[in-house]
């Protein structure tokens, strides 16, 4: 269950910039997970509240960027859509292929929550 | 706490499916229900607004790789392999396909030629590295506790222990799992995924990170082929369509047959 890992990643990934934004806590986060990025979203969803408990992520609002799978083939140069990494190339049949797209994990954007600067 | 992999003891107990229920709402990774504090600021399905002391939003753009921290580990483990001459490997697999059984022949049969060190990943036990220390090898284990991978960080820590020499070549077994560890770079230059004829020969399909992510594939148990249903060419098959290029050897720890070859590719491939 490697997607308590990937959690507990996001949530330091969260504290630091809370920390070093001087915010409250997050109210939002997006990820972009790719179709071939190994993470399983009905895993992450069952692991995501144990891993925010008692921290800046634990009200916030999970929005999930998901990005399919794209490959590009090298013999043929051939586009095509890729749901998982042993698919061939659609055109020639080649499993030489570049994955071009939904190898992603990332964190895409915190919302922050500040306090308001108090005037004198 | 190792937060890469969340092992550690302060984190140990809130893997515990059990304390999920009374505490949170799992649906549809909308989980802003509930409310904060004293009330100042709570959520309405999923809008926060404040009462009394308005917050101010700022929406950062932060791009980051969620394992930025396990792939700084892991440069700084290349770099240090690097400046050492060391060759290091990461070998994979599921339990019992015979990884320990594997360095434990290789390391006998070739420890006059090659500096050997020797990294163990377990959950538990010091059994693996008891084995190593059999064949008068250096070397580490690591307990992930809970975790069920190794990651960047814990290498780093073990190769302060360990005073790896100049070029020697650095053997990482990995934690028996064929999922989790393909997602953790550990620094290493070659990763070696073992199968072994007593499992199906469609796992490569099954776990296809693993294999997609590895450069060395070595079916192992070769001399139990007559007794099961393992049919070699299709396992490469297999592996191949998910890293045309990953390199396959076929031998047998416990003979010994076929483990001449690997020997050849690793004197050639050592830096």
């Amino acid at each position: 269950m490697h997607e308590m890992s990937i959690a507990l990643g996001i949530v330091r990934i969260a504290e630091e910039e809370v920390t070093k934004r001087n915010a409250e806590f997050v109210s939002e986060i997006e990820l972009e997970i790719g179709e071939l990025s190994g993470i399983e979203l009905d895993s992450l969803d069952f692991v995501w509240p144990v891993a925010v408990k008692e921290t800046v992520l634990s009200h916030a609002k999970l929005e999930i960027d998901f990005r399919p799978g794209k490959a590009k083939c090298i013999d043929c140069d051939t586009k095509f859509e890729i749901h998982r990494l042993s698919d061939e190339c659609p055109s020639c049949g080649s499993y030489f292929k570049d994955i071009i797209q939904g190898k992603e994990m990332r964190v895409k954007t915190l919302t922050l929550e500040h306090k308001p600067q108090k005037s004198n | 706490m190792c937060v890469t992999c969340g092992c550690g003891t302060d984190h140990i107990n809130i893997l515990k499916p059990t304390s999920i229920t009374s505490t949170t709402d799992i649906k549809g990774f909308s989980l802003a229900e509930k409310d904060i504090g004293n009330s100042q600021t709570h959520a309405h399905s999923g809008n926060f607004h404040s009462h009394g002391n308005e917050l101010t939003k700022d929406v950062v753009e932060l791009e980051r790789d969620i394992l930025h921290q396990n792939d700084i580990a892991a440069s700084r483990n290349r770099g240090f392999f690097e400046a050492k001459n060391i060759t290091a490997f990461n070998l994979v697999s599921s339990p019992g396909s015979g990884k320990t059984s594997f360095l434990e022949r290789c390391l006998t049969d070739l420890k006059n030629e090659i500096d050997f060190y020797v990294i163990e990943g377990d959950q538990q036990t010091l059994n693996d590295a008891e084995r190593i220390e059999a064949v008068q090898i250096p070397v580490i284990q690591i307990n992930t506790g809970k975790g069920c991978h190794l990651d960047g960080d814990m290498i780093h820590r073990a190769l302060k222990q360990l005073e790896v020499k100049n070029d020697a070549v650095l053997m990482i077994e990995n934690v028996g799992n064929l999922v989790c560890p393909a997602m953790f770079d550990l620094g290493e230059d070659k990763r070696i995924v073992i199968i072994s004829t007593t499992e199906g020969e469609d796992k490569p399909l099954k776990y296809p990170d693993m294999f997609h992510g590895s450069q060395i594939c070595i079916i192992n148990k070769i001399d139990l082929l007559p007794y099961v249903n393992f049919n070699v060419e299709k396992a490469k098959e297999y592996a191949s369509r998910l890293n045309p290029n990953l390199i396959f050897f076929e031998v047998s720890a416990t003979t010994g047959e076929g483990m001449e070859a690997f020997y050849a590719w690793l004197k050639a491939n050592k830096k």
